[in-house]
C-alpha cells in the first residue's frame, strides 16, 4: 500500500450511543468508582485516622482542655457551642482525603488509564464525591456520638438536628470540590500533603467554630464574620440550639452554590488536561 | 485459556494504526514535529528513541489522552479526535507508571477494571482468573498489591490493560526499571500475547528490547521519524560487521586505538567510560579480528571481551543520530548483545 493511497483512508463514522444509554453507563461507572474509593479508604489506616480518630481527639481537646477558658453565652455551655463548630471543621478537613487521593491517582497513572477507557468522563470525579459523601456521613455521625458522650445535646428538636447534619455533609462536599481542584492542579501527593491545604486552616480556625468571633481583634473579625465557613456554622448553630434561621440560610446557600459553581468546572478542566 | 485478542474491530480493513503528519507542541517545546506511522493488524511496532524523543506523546495521542495540534491519527479506523470514545473501545494501555491501586488486591484491581468495561459478572470474574493465571499471579491474587515486587506490578499492570481483550495494545516502556530477570519474564509474556494476533505498539529506550519483540522498528528523535524498517534492515544500513574490545589498562586506550585505527572503515568509536573500542570492518570481519588480536598482542595490550559481531541497534542509533542511544544504560545492552551473538556463532 503506498502513502498516497493511505492518505485517502477515510475514518469510520461512528455515531455516539443515545443519551439515555450514556446516562445509564455513566451512573454504573460512578457506582463502581464509589465502591472502589470506599474500599480503598477502608483499607488505608492513615485515611481512617484522619477522618475518625483525629476529629474525636479534637472534640476531647476542646471540650476538656481549652473549653474551660472560653466563655460563651449559649444554653448548655461551651460543649453545645463547640459541637456544631467542630462538626463543620471536621467536615471541611475531611476534604483533605479527596485532594491526596486524586493527586496520588494522577501520579500513579490511574487517571490516565481511566481516561483511555470507554467510561463516562464525569464518573471519576462523581464517584470520588459520592464516596466522600459516605465518608463524611460516617465522620459526622461519629463526632456527634462522641459529643453526646461528653455532654452535648441538641436543643431545637430532631428535624433541625437532622438538617444540621445534612448541612455539615454538604459543607464538607463543597470543600471537597475545592480540594479536588487543588489535588488535580498540584498533581503531586507529597506537595498536596505538605502545603496543598494550608488554606483550610484560616478558613476553619479564623471562624466561629471554636470561639465567638466577638473575642477576636476588630480587623480579624471582619474576615471571620463574613467568610463562608462562619456563615454555615452560624446556621448550623441556629439549627442545633435554636435562633433565627433565615438570613444565614440563604447566605449559606449562595456561598456553597457559588463555590461549587466555580470549582467543579475548574476541577473538570484539570481532569481533562491531566494527560 | 484467554480468548484470542483482537477479535473486535472487524468493521475495518485498513491498518490497525495510521498516523499522518501529527504535530504536538507544549509551548515552545515541539514534542512531535510531523510523524507518520503505519502498523498493519497483528504486527508489533517498536517505537525507539531516547528520553524526550516524543515516544510517550505519540502514545498519548493514539490513546486519546492528548489531542494532536495538527495531523490525523486513526486506530482501527477510528479517528482519535472525532471519535475518541470509539477508539477507547478497542485499545488497551499500559503507561509508564504502574497504574495499580496498592490498597486493593490483584484480583480486585482486575475485577473493577472489568466492571468499568461493563462486562457481566461471570465474564469479569472468569477473565480476572484467567489473567491472574496467565501472568503468574495466582498465589498473590488475594493479597493487596502493596506487597508485590516490581516485576509482579508490571505484570498486573499489563493484565489490567487486557481485561477488555483490546485489538490494539499500547505499552509505554514496559520494562523500564526492571531487573534483567523480570525483564526477560515480561518479554516472554509479551511474545505470547502478540502470537495471538494483537496489534502492539511498544515504546522503549532499550534497543535490545525492540530487537527482541518488534517486527518493525521506527526510530524517533526530537519528534521526527529518523528511520523505519525491520531490525535487519536497520542494521544493514550501518553496513557490515563490528569488532569490539575493552582495554584493561585505561592508560593504554589511546595506544590501542592508534594500533587498530586503519582496520576500521570509519574513525573507531571510543567509549571512554567503559574503555571500549568499536571498529567498523565491513565484510572483512574475520581478517580484521585476527589482525586486531595480532596488533594488540604485539604491543602487550590486554583486552577483555574482544570479539566480532553483527551491528546492534545501538550502532544503528549512533550512526543515525550522531549521539548515543540511551542515557539509561550506556554500553550495557551493547555488551549483552555482543555476548549473545558470540555465543551463537
Amino acid at each position: 500500500m503506498s502513502t498516497t493511497e493511505l492518505s485517502e483512508l477515510v475514518a469510520l463514522d461512528i455515531p455516539s450511543p443515545p443519551a439515555l444509554e450514556r446516562l445509564r453507563l455513566g451512573i454504573a461507572d460512578t457506582a463502581t468508582l464509589t465502591r472502589r474509593d470506599l474500599l480503598i479508604w477502608l483499607r488505608n489506616p492513615a485515611f481512617i485516622f484522619f477522618t475518625i480518630i483525629q476529629p474525636v481527639m479534637f472534640v476531647l481537646l476542646f471540650r476538656y482542655v481549652f473549653g474551660g477558658a472560653i466563655p460563651v453565652s449559649v444554653p448548655g455551655g461551651y460543649v453545645n457551642f463547640l459541637m456544631p463548630g467542630i462538626v463543620a471543621q471536621t467536615a471541611a478537613f475531611a476534604s483533605f482525603g479527596t485532594a491526596i487521593a486524586l493527586a496520588r491517582q494522577l501520579q500513579k497513572g490511574v487517571i490516565d488509564r481511566f481516561r483511555a477507557m470507554p467510561m463516562a468522563r464525569s464518573a471519576v470525579l462523581l464517584g470520588r464525591l459520592s464516596a466522600d459523601a459516605a465518608r463524611l456521613t460516617v465522620t459526622v455521625a461519629v463526632i456527634v456520638a462522641v459529643g453526646y458522650a461528653v455532654g452535648f445535646r441538641f436543643q431545637n428538636g430532631a428535624g433541625p438536628a437532622v438538617i444540621m447534619l445534612v448541612l455539615a455533609v454538604v459543607l464538607g462536599l463543597t470543600i471537597c470540590t475545592v480540594s479536588a481542584y487543588v489535588g488535580l492542579a498540584i498533581k503531586d501527593e507529597e506537595s498536596v500533603g505538605s502545603f496543598g491545604l494550608v488554606w483550610l486552616f484560616p478558613l476553619t480556625f479564623v471562624s466561629a467554630a471554636f470561639v465567638p468571633v466577638s473575642s477576636m481583634p476588630g480587623w480579624l473579625q471582619a474576615f471571620a464574620k463574613n467568610q463562608p465557613v462562619t456563615i454555615v456554622i452560624d446556621e448550623m448553630r441556629a439549627l442545633a440550639l435554636g435562633g433565627p434561621l433565615a438570613l444565614h440560610a440563604w447566605q449559606s446557600a449562595v456561598w456553597l452554590a457559588g463555590i461549587v459553581a466555580v470549582f467543579v468546572p475548574l476541577a473538570v478542566r484539570e481532569y481533562r488536561r491531566a494527560g | 485459556m484467554l480468548a484470542p485478542l483482537g477479535a473486535r474491530a472487524r468493521d475495518w480493513e485498513g491498518p490497525a494504526i495510521f498516523v499522518e503528519g501529527v504535530h504536538k507542541s507544549f509551548g515552545e517545546v515541539h514534542a512531535l514535529s510531523g510523524i507518520d506511522l503505519v502498523v498493519e493488524r497483528g504486527r508489533v511496532l517498536g517505537l525507539l528513541g531516547p528520553n524526550g524523543a516524543g515516544k510517550t506523546t505519540a502514545v498519548k495521542i493514539l490513546t486519546t489522552l492528548l489531542a494532536p495540534d495538527r495531523g490525523r491519527a486513526l486506530v482501527e479506523g477510528r479517528d482519535v479526535v472525532r471519535s475518541p470514545a470509539a477508539v477507547r473501545e478497542v485499545i488497551g494501555l499500559a503507561g509508564q507508571a504502574t497504574a495499580v491501586q496498592e490498597e486493593l488486591t490483584g484480583r480486585e484491581n482486575l475485577e473493577i477494571m472489568g466492571r468499568l468495561y461493563h462486562l457481566d459478572r461471570d465474564t469479569r470474574v472468569r477473565r480476572a482468573g484467567e489473567l491472574l493465571e496467565r501472568f503468574g499471579l495466582v498465589e498473590a491474587a488475594d493479597r493487596p498489591t502493596k506487597g508485590y515486587s516490581g516485576g509482579m506490578l508490571r505484570r498486573l499492570d499489563l493484565a489490567l490493560s487486557l481485561v477488555s481483550l483490546p485489538s490494539v495494545l499500547f505499552l509505554d516502556e514496559p520494562t523500564t526499571g526492571l531487573d534483567p530477570r523480570s525483564r526477560n519474564g515480561m518479554w516472554q509474556v509479551i511474545r505470547e500475547l502478540v502470537s495471538g494476533g494483537t496489534t502492539l505498539l511498544l515504546t522503549t529506550q532499550y534497543l535490545e528490547e525492540a530487537d527482541e519483540l518488534a517486527s518493525e522498528i521506527v526510530v524517533i528523535d526530537h519528534g521526527l521519524v529518523i528511520a523505519a524498517g525491520t531490525a535487519r534492515e536497520l542494521k544493514s544500513r550501518v553496513g557490515g560487521d563490528v569488532v569490539e574490545f575493552q582495554v584493561v589498562e585505561r592508560a593504554r586506550l589511546q595506544d590501542a586505538t592508534g594500533a587498530v585505527r586503519e582496520l576500521s572503515d570509519a574513525e573507531p568509536l571510543v567509549d571512554r567510560e567503559t574503555a571500549t573500542v568499536t571498529l567498523r570492518v565491513g565484510d572483512r570481519g574475520s581478517h580484521a579480528l585476527v589482525e586486531t588480536v595480532r596488533r594488540l598482542d604485539a604491543l602487550g595490550i590486554h583486552t577483555e571481551g574482544l570479539g566480532m559481531r553483527h551491528p546492534s541497534l545501538d550502532d544503528v542509533f549512533l550512526s543515525l543520530t550522531g549521539h548515543g542511544a540511551e542515557e539509561a544504560q550506556p554500553g550495557a545492552s551493547r555488551r549483552r548483545g555482543a555476548e549473545r551473538l558470540r555465543a551463537q556463532e
